[in-house]
């Protein structure tokens, strides 16, 4: 199959606008007579299912959680960026789509991150009218700050709850569409497979997770804005329920599915403390701007952070990224970190952790506020305290957290921090028009590939999220169900349900009846600590070949000796966490076969046999500038497709951040 | 600071499903360490649970930090657990100490009805926030962010009551099952912001209307929602939102 991205002719910066101009519109009477399904209710299908129940479609939303408000969207805390150049700092919509590109490490498709920057700003203007409390000035205006992996001030932030409020604007603008009856919305579904008809979607399987009940749901086309799959490593910043069980159901049938295994990871989480972890907590990029990461210049160092006099601390990324600092992409400060560590300098009592600072910060901010207040002849006591309650303001929430979950304070000792799996820019393969190789078949979000190449940029995640919800699928949706208007809805009784039902049903019996030995989380611990080894943050040909077939036996075990308690048709919170372990374990495999394809360094994805001789990543742009687009063909068999890259505007380099 | 193992004696509702009646169930955890949450001492029991054959425990849980607001249960009778400010996913074991007893409840409220062992529905929180809690603007209808300036003090008091999370604590906490914490934070922030105000009075009067349908009972005024909030919103927001309840039921015509 030849893969057609549909990217528009023309100029980067008139290829959206030409086909805005140009794309095929269903008028409102027609509308009414659509109907579209939209799997999860994070920032993209929130924004989507509104949206799209605001211009008449018909539409059924559906979210595994009790509430869509729960989506896990609404643990992003750091911010969302946009080009609005409100500072007078230099920002654009060019700017933005370069270091979006540059950041990705020149593996992302250059026409979607065009479009993307060029959105940025209307989703600011929509969230400020839903009422989102973005932070502000005195002066009333909007606040921003920096992100990593640039050098302007372009991210709006709540605080650091940015997702939390983004998500509840595109939750209450779903809730009105809930209420005026557009959008109908199902809590507590889960959907275990695509119905297809005639190579069309036409629908899903959901399982009410209530009572256990298998449903049929019809749809001219389905939208699947189920988030990323970082939980296939067990330990993740992602929610506990995040799976990937919607586009690997979507991959088995057709879908095919680009780049897996470009996973982010994260420099700034706590970091891991015993086996008994149930998942990883972020502390926000944003900190990057006033905290500095240091470890201690000499080997095994005992002593307290606090006790450690300045000159025997090496400030390493300030040492080896000059220009950048502190603020160098996620996966540069990421290695940096994991270097230190390896080399022995590592602290805290696994010697898996560095040091967050904010001591410097605190005296910089309470000068300026003595200052502010005419009062420079302060004490150094009075200028902490002022510099505190600065540092409070802005990450106060952070902090708190930080405390609650390590019984230490921030404020009077360094934070301890490690990477962690925070996001996958690998996801279902989409063309412009966010049109998986399924028709009728869309993916948004961080549940697509495209925009991020082989490394996302901090506060881009709110932004693309949102920008396909509610500027991207409303156009391009319509431009195909122009073509379905005089189609009907398909009665569930249609064959293609019914062996679609029985397919799911069949499944969810082979699992029940397994009744074997070892708990769905054993399996899954396992299968996480195989892919944090050998598949995380530095990988290599023979690891990642001993990772395929440690995973091959995991599955074949899983299937054999997997204990599921309970029943089918009830509440069974275990029963659906084993049909998501299930398909991460094949997720996992294919992840190790893709990093195992690209042997080259680029981005997040790390080969050890692909760097410079300063260690950093090595692109290999004459064999690797594809996108890997993985098509299922049966049990651990994929074929390899590739989506050449090229690149009019910005052209490859190294990436430089000294 | 100083980890600790702990042996604890757990006392756990356990209901079927919404039909049928639940009751407590004694359990024994051993070697928890300080340093778990408390969400993964449950996971811890859970698996022992399942490999003794038996019924693991149901409960609501997702983002495990603090801020999705899935994780829902009375701990010692104290929703979301004896610290302050928290949610029981960031409680953590060194609240406890070796030989302690814990009891565990599903939250109670006539319009949280169980669904099994500490799961409970919250939908009345949707159909609330669907009465009035948004701005009527369709994707595509807004302005420049920057043409309206927001006095900073307002800004950050609706920022404050927009963190609310919608966990029902507040319910949980109150006597008489009142809801008015919740609905005041979101009438509240959406009242201090100019783009609030066309609807500022039809949204305060269905909210209202669709709190009291639902079955959430009146503010007893004892201010336990507050104290018992995760997000430590404040109770201001309710006298602000009779005040706007009031001026709207007299301005408001029929």
């Amino acid at each position: 199959m030849s893969l057609d991205s549909k990217i528009p002719q023309g100029e980067m910066d008139k290829k959206w606008t030409d086909y805005k101009g140009h794309v095929k519109l269903v008028n409102p009477s027609n509308k009414r007579k659509l109907e579209v399904i939209v799997v999860g209710t994070g920032l993209a299908g929130a924004s989507a299912a509104a949206s799209l129940g605001e211009m008449g479609y018909n539409v059924k939303a559906f979210c595994f959680q009790d509430s869509p408000r729960r989506a896990h969207s609404i643990a992003a805390q750091g911010g969302i960026n946009a080009a609005k150049n409100y500072q007078n700092d230099g920002d654009s919509v060019f700017r933005l789509f370069y270091d979006t590109v540059k950041g990705g490490d020149y593996r992302a498709r250059e026409a979607n991150v065009h479009r993307l920057a060029e959105v940025s700003n209307a989703i600011i203007d929509q969230c400020v009218a839903q009422g989102v409390p973005f932070a502000r000035e005195y002066g009333g205006l909007l606040s921003n700050r920096s992100f990593g992996g640039t050098q302007v001030q372009r991210t709006f932030y709540a605080a650091g709850q940015t997702g939390q409020q983004l998500l509840l604007g595109a939750y209450s603008a779903l809730e009105r569409q809930v209420a005026l009856g557009n959008v109908t919305m199902y809590n507590r579904h889960e959907m275990l497979d695509i119905v297809k008809i005639d190579g069309k979607a036409r629908g899903i399987i959901a399982r009410d997770l209530v009572s256990g009940n298998l449903e049929r749901h019809f749809g001219h086309a389905v939208l699947l804005c189920t988030g990323g799959y970082g939980n296939v490593f067990y330990l993740s910043t992602n929610a506990m329920g995040s799976n990937v069980t919607a586009i690997w159901k979507a991959h088995k049938q057709g879908a095919f599915f680009g780049n897996p295994c470009f996973t982010q990871i994260h420099p700034t989480c706590i970091p891991v403390s015993g086996d008994y972890q149930s998942k990883l907590t972020l502390m926000s990029e944003s900190l990057r701007n006033d905290g500095r990461i240091w470890v201690p210049a000499k080997k095994d160092e005992n002593r307290k952070a606090i006790d450690i006099p300045e000159e025997e601390r090496d400030y390493y990324l300030e040492r080896r990224y000059p220009a950048f600092g502190n603020l160098v992409p996620r996966d540069v400060a990421s290695r940096a970190a994991k270097e230190r560590c390896d080399e022995g300098y590592g602290v805290g009592t696994t010697k898996l952790a560095v040091y967050l600072d904010f001591k410097d910060a605190i005296i910089r901010y309470g000068k300026i506020e003595a200052s502010k207040s005419g009062n420079e002849q302060t004490n150094d006591q009075t200028i902490i305290k002022l510099g505190k309650a600065v540092i409070e303001e802005k990450y106060g929430n952070l902090f708190e957290m930080y405390e609650k979950i390590t019984g230490e304070n921030p404020y009077e000792m360094p934070m301890r921090i490690y990477p962690a799996v925070h996001y996958t820019m690998g996801g279902l393969w989409v063309d412009y028009e966010l049109q998986t190789t399924i028709q009728g078949l869309y993916a948004l979000g961080e549940a697509n590939f495209s925009d991020h190449g082989a490394n996302r940029l901090g506060a881009s995640a709110l932004m693309q999220g949102l920008a396909d919800g509610y500027f991207v699928i409303p156009y391009t949706l319509g431009n195909y169900l122009a073509d379905d208007i005089s189609t009907k809805s398909i009665p569930t009784s249609h064959p293609a349900f019914e062996e679609a039902e029985k397919t799911v049903s069949e499944r969810i019996n082979k699992l029940m009846g397994i009744k074997g030995n070892q708990t769905v989380e054993s399996f899954h611990k396992r299968l996480g600590k195989i892919m944090w080894d050998k598949c995380g943050m530095a990988r290599n040909e023979k690891e990642l070949q001993e990772a395929i077939t440690e995973i091959q036996a995991l599955k074949k075990e899983f299937w054999a000796d997997v204990k599921i308690p309970g029943e089918i048709n009830e509440m069974n919170p275990e029963l659906d966490k084993a049909g998501r372990v299930a398909d991460f374990i094949e997720l996992g495999e294919l992840m190790c076969i893709d990093a195992l394809n690209r042997n080259e360094s680029c981005g997040g994805h790390f080969r050890e046999e692909s760097q410079t001789e300063e260690g950093e990543a090595k692109r290999n742009d004459e064999n690797y500038s594809y996108v890997s687009v993985w098509e299922f063909k049966q049990e651990s068999n994929w074929q390899l497709n590739k989506e050449a890259l090229t690149f009019d505007i910005v052209k490859p380099t190294q990436r430089s951040y000294k | 600071m100083e980890h600790y193992n702990m042996n604890l004696t757990l006392k756990v509702w356990k209901q079927k499903n919404s039909k049928l009646n639940g009751g407590f169930e004694t359990y024994q955890v051993k070697d928890i360490s300080s340093e778990m949450s408390f969400l993964e001492m449950f996971d811890v029991l859970n698996e022992q649970l399942i490999t003794e054959g038996k019924d693991p425990i149901a409960f609501d849980h997702d983002c495990r930090e603090g801020i999705c607001g899935m994780c829902s249960m009375y701990i010692d009778g104290r929703a979301h657990g004896p610290w302050t400010k928290n949610t029981v996913c960031q409680l953590h074991m060194r609240a406890f100490k070796d030989g302690d007893t814990i009891v565990v409840e599903p939250w109670r409220a006539a319009a949280f009805p169980v669904l099994r062992d500490l799961v409970i529905d919250r939908s009345a929180f949707d159909r609330i926030m669907q009465a009035g809690g948004f701005i009527s603007v369709n994707t595509g209808n807004a302005v420049d962010a920057n043409t309206l300036p927001i006095d900073k003090k307002d800004a950050d008091t609706s920022f404050d009551a927009a963190s609310c999370i919608g966990c029902g604590a507040c319910v949980a906490a109150c006597k008489n099952s009142s809801a008015m914490l919740f609905v005041s934070a979101k009438v509240s922030q959406l009242a201090l912001l100019p783009q609030g105000q066309p609807e500022r009075e039809s949204r305060v009067l269905n909210m209202v209307a669709q709190m009291d349908k639902e079955g959430f009972g009146n503010c007893t005024n004892t201010y336990a929602c507050e104290a018992e909030c995760p997000k430590g919103i404040s109770v201001s927001n309710i006298a602000r939102m009779n005040r706007e309840y009031l001026k709207a039921g007299l301005t408001t015509e029929g």
